[in-house]
């Protein structure tokens, strides 16, 4: 992609114009910002090195004596590395990503309703966390052996993300996004889960 | 000719404008230090005072007026920055503030005759730091890079850059005090590390933890309260005194200012004293009377263990959102004349399980920090970056008064969030958008911040239009919000309604009407840099008049040369910096020949191989 520097006109291919060295306005593409490939699985250590790097380059404060459109450039190509950054790190946070960028819809779905293989689960999760408000507190216990059976299935489905990620990123096929999808929204629930056992403090 | 040329940069200073003091600081080449005021005391007490004759008194004389003449004065100002009164009703028991009228958005404070807002009253201390720059430096300043809690909200952040704009400064960066301090130990020399900076002010808590990259500070996590400070301990003590008092002497003194005060001023000595010794004394006399009482560390200790506990809770979670460990923390910097006292260094070192660093004068390492910072922006620092946080989540109200959350707490800034909005019913042509900082769940449990009225949206049927909003956290932690069209692609005009604070128009009017201070300052400096001047190239003369080339001139040349040094002296004292001006260059040019005839001593000196 190439374009016309906004200070000297020149022709620019880069974050910076080669001939007057310019701020270019940024691109929104979180991966295209990092110089990345579209992937689903990344090295967080090299993710991280190419954000400090980027930050060395971008950060406001290194334009404060710069024309005044050049430091609107910064500000907003600082808010996208600092998103993106934030959006691409955490596997969840950027699997969700890519599914947008790919057309999906992933706005607040599909959590309301219970996966089937759920259904008893959360029946006696619901029965335990009632019986802790009437006093019971043998449901106390209870609550702590769902919370730990809630910890194994989220981190089995981190696990099967993990191989699902590297198939999708060898073949780029869509059914696999599809289940990637599934499996995001059930781990969602699963969260949703944990997060109601530690209300009833029994965390630990 | 002996005359040095600076490149034309402009000095940026960093200031702490602290609830109890303000320092301001700049970078001595490499190194930053504080610049201290005409007292020569490095510390400016945080009080105002406003005479009969409406001009103000700052710092440490403002101090005795807060004995003399409490209604004309106020210390502690920055509990009020960016609050309105349903805010403060707890500081309003414990702080003789006089509030008028009309204070629901911006408190408004009566002292003698004036009714002043926070940002005007803390523009009246940044002008004082202002001036005693200037005079320092020599040279106007008109940048500076502030300092504000961690744990400040947009408001109390808007506030403060008010203040700035007021005072007549360009505030380029407004800094999170413990991330200033940071900066400040360079701690950059360690390659990589986790440092936790616990920071006790006079009136505010809070604790940062970073991680450090090869010159890169990144917060990780902030955490704080903005209600808990020194202040605080003061109180503590201020009521036992005045208990006392009340029943020793069968007399209430509580409602005197004046008492009050002196009680106060006596507390604080006491309060510090047991820092340093096992035990002291509250000495008050009043009216003939007098009341003495002698305070142990431990009963001290006794008294403040709830306000030391009340700062660990915000370290621990702290430690959680960053992910951290207490065994991971590598550094541990304190912050704030509170954290002299041994218990809560006892506190901070059992908790984080590492000695922390007191090398610098907790009370300056902000504004070193500050200054650091200052010199980053001016490119004179370099490989040093901070990557802070927004302290509190920014969300939108939606449907049933819930926050949908856009940016969460913790995020580094820059950072930024896209809604796209639409109209509920056929025809509508505006959306107002509520914005709230908080982690509650309802809006009405969140800070509101501000509601932004998207006008002129072209009437159409229900759900048509599509309105793309951009929240923007810029890196002072200050929200701004910008609109487009979807369907047009254009700029949507965005009408922001602050929930608390000043107006743009408002802040132009305060700005308006100190131009005219600005104009008596701009000649005090412009006289102060002159001074240094003349100085400065007096110095040169004297040095070069012992110099070898001072012999080879003629005897006119010297001549010359001795009664501009004594015109020049004698205008040091004008009050007009151009007669000054006018002499140190009458000096300049007499002394061309004197510089030549060195320049040419020092190079056959070179060659004779002989030092000069």
């Amino acid at each position: 992609m190439s374009a016309n520097c906004w200070n000297c006109g020149g022709s620019v291919s880069a974050r910076f114009c080669d001939a007057c060295k310019a701020l270019q306005p940024p691109s929104r593409d979180y991966y295209a910002f990092f110089d990345m490939p579209r992937q689903l699985a990344l090295d967080s250590k090299d993710l991280e090195k190419r954000f400090y790097a980027l930050s060395r380059q971008l950060h406001p404060d290194l334009f404060s004596r710069k024309p005044a459109r050049e430091q609107e450039y910064a500000l907003e190509a600082s808010a996208i590395l600092n998103d993106a950054y934030r959006a691409l790190k955490d596997p969840v946070t950027r699997a969700l990503y890519v599914l947008k960028q790919e057309g999906y819809d992933i706005a607040e779905q599909g959590t309301k309703d219970v996966p089937p293989e759920l259904l008893e689960e959360v029946f006696e999760l619901n029965m335990a966390l009632e019986e802790l408000r009437d006093g019971d507190e043998d449901a106390r216990a209870q609550l702590q052996s769902a919370r730990h059976r809630f910890e194994s299935m989220r981190d089995q489905i981190d696990a099967s993300l993990l191989s699902q990620f590297a198939e999708w990123d060898a073949s780029h096929d869509r059914a696999k996004l599809d289940e990637i999808r599934g499996q995001l929204n059930r781990r969602k629930y699963i969260t949703n889960l944990i997060a109601r056992t530690d209300e009833a403090h029994v965390s630990d | 000719m002996f005359q040095i040329e600076f490149e034309n940069q402009d000095t940026v200073v960093g200031i702490d404008l602290g609830t109890t003091n303000s320092l301001v600081a700049f970078m001595n080449l490499t190194k930053p230090e504080v610049i201290p005021g005409e007292d020569g005391d490095k510390m400016v007490p945080s009080v105002v005072s406003i005479t009969p004759e409406g001009d103000a008194i700052v710092g440490n004389r403002a101090r005795q007026e807060l004995i003399d003449h409490p209604a004309r004065t106020v210390y502690s100002v920055k509990r009020l920055m960016g609050r309105g009164i349903a805010d403060v009703q707890d500081e309003l028991k414990l702080f003789p503030f006089r509030i008028a009228e009309g204070s629901e958005s911006v408190i408004r404070l009566v002292l003698g005759e004036k009714t002043l807002t926070p940002p005007e009253v803390s523009a009246l201390i940044l002008r004082q730091l202002k001036k005693n720059a200037e005079e320092a430096l020599g040279t106007p300043v008109t940048k500076a890079v502030i300092t504000v809690p961690a744990y400040f909200n947009d408001a109390q952040r808007q506030a403060t850059r008010d203040a700035g704009r007021i005072a007549g400064l360009e505030v380029l960066r407004l800094v999170n005090e413990p991330t200033a301090a940071a900066l400040a130990y360079g701690l950059d020399k360690r390659h990589e590390g986790i440092i936790a900076v616990y920071d006790l002010g006079g009136g505010t808590f809070d604790i940062s933890i970073l991680k450090l990259h090869d010159g890169i500070f990144e917060v990780l996590a902030t955490n704080g309260d903005t209600h808990l400070g020194g202040d605080d301990i003061d109180n503590l003590l201020l009521k036992i005194a005045l208990e006392d008092i009340a029943s020793e002497w069968s007399t209430d003194v509580s409602h005197s200012g004046e008492a009050v005060q002196t009680l106060r001023a006596s507390v604080i000595r006491a309060k510090e004293a047991l820092s340093f010794a096992p035990t002291s004394t509250i000495e008050f006399a009043w009216h003939g009377k007098t009341y003495q009482r002698e305070i142990t560390r431990e009963l001290f200790e006794g008294l403040i263990r709830d306000i030391v506990d009340r700062t660990l809770g915000p370290c621990r979670d702290c430690m959680r959102d960053a992910g951290v460990t207490p065994e991971q923390i590598d550094e541990v910097v304190m912050v704030g004349g509170s954290t002299r006292i041994p218990m809560v260094r006892g506190a901070v070192e059992v908790l984080f399980r590492a000695r922390p660093h007191t090398e610098l004068n907790p009370d300056e390492v902000v504004a070193l920090g500050a200054a650091v910072q200052a010199g980053i922006l001016a490119g004179t620092v370099e490989n040093q970056l901070l990557l802070d946080v927004t302290p509190l989540s920014l969300g939108i109200e939606i449907y049933g008064g819930i926050v949908s959350k856009i940016i969460h707490r913790n995020s580094t800034i820059p950072a930024s969030a896209g809604e796209t909005f639409t109209t509920g019913v056929d025809g509508q042509t505006n959306v107002l958008i509520h914005v709230v900082q908080g982690e509650r769940e309802l809006a009405k449990d969140c800070r509101s911040l501000a509601r932004f009225d998207l006008k002129g949206i072209a009437p159409m049927p229900a759900g048509m239009a599509r309105i793309e909003v951009r929240f923007l956290i810029d890196a002072n932690g200050i929200l701004n919000v910008t609109a487009r069209d979807a369907r047009t692609g254009l700029e949507h005009s965005v009408d922001v309604k602050p929930s608390y604070g000043l107006s743009d128009e408002q802040v132009e009017a305060m700005i308006e009407a100190s131009i005219d201070h600005a104009e008596e300052d701009f000649q005090a400096a412009q006289l102060a840099g002159a001074r240094v001047d003349a100085d400065a190239i007096l110095l040169a003369t004297a040095k070069a008049q012992k110099n070898d080339a001072w012999l080879a001139l003629t005897d006119e040349e010297r001549q010359a040369i001795t009664d501009a040094v004594s015109r020049l002296k004698l205008a040091h004292n004008a009050e007009d910096h151009n007669v000054i001006r006018a002499q140190i260059e009458r000096l300049n040019e007499v002394t061309h020949s004197l510089a030549e005839q060195m320049m040419n001593t020092a190079v056959s000196s070179a060659l004779k191989g002989t030092k000069v």
